[in-house]
């Protein structure tokens, strides 16, 4: 058990800032993000208990935490609860700079807000992508999906985020 | 606007809120939660996870005791409402009643059976450092029990103010130096005065001649004793030498055969 924590402890200290930042990307407002991550790795802790030893030396913690994360994320949504995008500035932000912070802070919601805007499959591929930085192996792995598959939402994706709004006839 | 990928990687810098880990850890149930309560001692900080009780301290302020927490303990901790039943069994553990689980998980095996000991020692009585280093197997190990003792991290609820110096010294306290240990001992009943002048008489056990036991002078069996019953041992040998036995409640050591 001691062993269990131990491991979950270090867990929590290294993914909690990539898995507020995924929760941010998807959810699009810092409140969500929180409990997202949260969540994610609740569930994780949860899961790490009932593992073997073995299994918890060998796995792989940044795609299976990203993968709990997608899948809290997409039940939030089933849960039918309103998706804000944060409008306010009222939150606290760790940045330098009040000004350097009001324009980055501005700057992220306008990306948060134009990621709400995408259909989900276009808007988890992109995020791990770029905002996660995972290659398109691990996307794929994580979203269960072809890497073929991956490429092309990640792709229309960014069409989208440029504003090249044409080809969405084949949604 | 138009978002491009290297907005997005900007997004993927983001930070947790502060004190994040913490909440997430205390959720999990490893992290501590810590309140102040009102004891007989005063206010006392304790923390707490789902273990049991896992420190106290009285401490001047909520930032004194984080810091000493993080230092002794090295876990995360973060203020919270206590479950409901915490308060009262806090008190009735003062008042004697044993009814608290303790966290002593960062403690070496050595502590553990030394503080295990140290809560066996009734309410009123004192014990010397010699008697738990004989107690738990370890006779020579005096002077590591008084370390574990002065190290211990839940002080007044896990008693290691009832060990003290045969020689009558009060000895140093981790819960607030001697006048706190003093302070509680005589909130206890332990007629202090007294028993550090045995003890710089040279008197060490109370014998009792209706029984021809011999105790620690603090033993309710010894208390129970009339005056003229009485007879102040200076060793076991002495004790052996007059036909008495140790008595089994508190357990003094026994004349070398």
């Amino acid at each position: 058990m001691e062993g269990v924590e131990r491991t979950f402890e270090r867990m929590v200290h290294e993914h909690q800032d990539r898995l507020y930042a995924l929760g941010y990307a998807l959810t699009g407002n810092r409140h969500d993000a929180e409990e997202v991550a949260q969540d994610t790795l609740l569930r994780a802790y949860r899961a790490l208990v009932s593992y073997s030893p073995e299994r918890v030396r060998e796995l792989k913690q940044r795609p299976w935490l990203h993968r709990i994360a997608i899948n809290v994320a997409r039940n939030r949504h089933r849960g039918l609860r309103p998706r804000l995008v944060e409008l306010n500035g009222s939150e606290q932000d760790t940045s330098p700079g009040p000004e350097a912070r009001a324009l980055r802070k501005a700057q992220l919601d306008d990306v948060t807000a134009a990621l709400a805007g995408l259909p989900p499959r276009y808007r988890e591929a992109v995020v791990l992508r770029y905002v996660q930085d995972l290659s398109y192996d691990e996307a794929a792995q994580v979203l269960g999906q072809p890497v073929g598959t991956v490429k092309s939402n990640v792709h229309r994706a960014l069409k989208l985020l440029r504003g090249e709004n044409h080809d969405r006839a084949d949604d | 606007m138009t978002v491009r990928t290297i907005d997005l990687k900007q997004l993927g810098r983001m930070k947790a809120p502060a004190g994040f880990s913490e909440r997430v850890l205390a959720q999990a149930g490893i992290g501590d939660s810590y309140g102040v309560f009102d004891t007989v001692l005063g206010s006392v900080h304790v923390a707490w996870n789902s273990h049991g009780v896992s420190a106290a301290m009285r401490a001047r302020s909520d930032e004194e005791f984080e810091k000493w927490f993080r230092r002794e303990v090295g876990r995360p901790l973060t203020p919270a409402t206590p479950p409901a039943d915490l308060s009262a069994r806090l008190v009735n553990e003062l008042g004697g009643k044993r009814g608290l689980r303790f966290d002593l998980r960062g403690l070496t095996e050595f502590e553990q059976s030394v503080l295990r000991k140290a809560r066996e020692i009734p309410r009123g009585q004192v014990r010397p450092y010699g008697w738990i280093a004989r107690e738990i197997g370890h006779p020579r190990a005096v002077r590591a029990v008084g370390t574990a003792l002065a190290n211990n991290p839940i002080p007044y609820f896990i008693p290691c103010h009832r060990v003290v110096r045969s020689d009558g010294v009060i000895g140093n306290y981790g819960g607030g130096g001697p006048e706190a240990k003093k302070q509680i001992l005589s909130l206890e009943g332990v007629g202090l005065s007294k028993l550090q002048e045995l003890a710089r008489a040279g008197y060490r056990y109370e014998g009792v001649r209706s029984t021809k036991i011999y105790c620690y002078p603090t033993c309710h069996h010894a208390r129970r004793a009339q005056d003229r019953n009485v007879v102040w041992l200076h060793d076991e040998a002495e004790a052996g030498a007059l036909g008495f036995r140790p008595c089994k409640v508190c357990r003094p050591p026994a004349a070398a055969a």
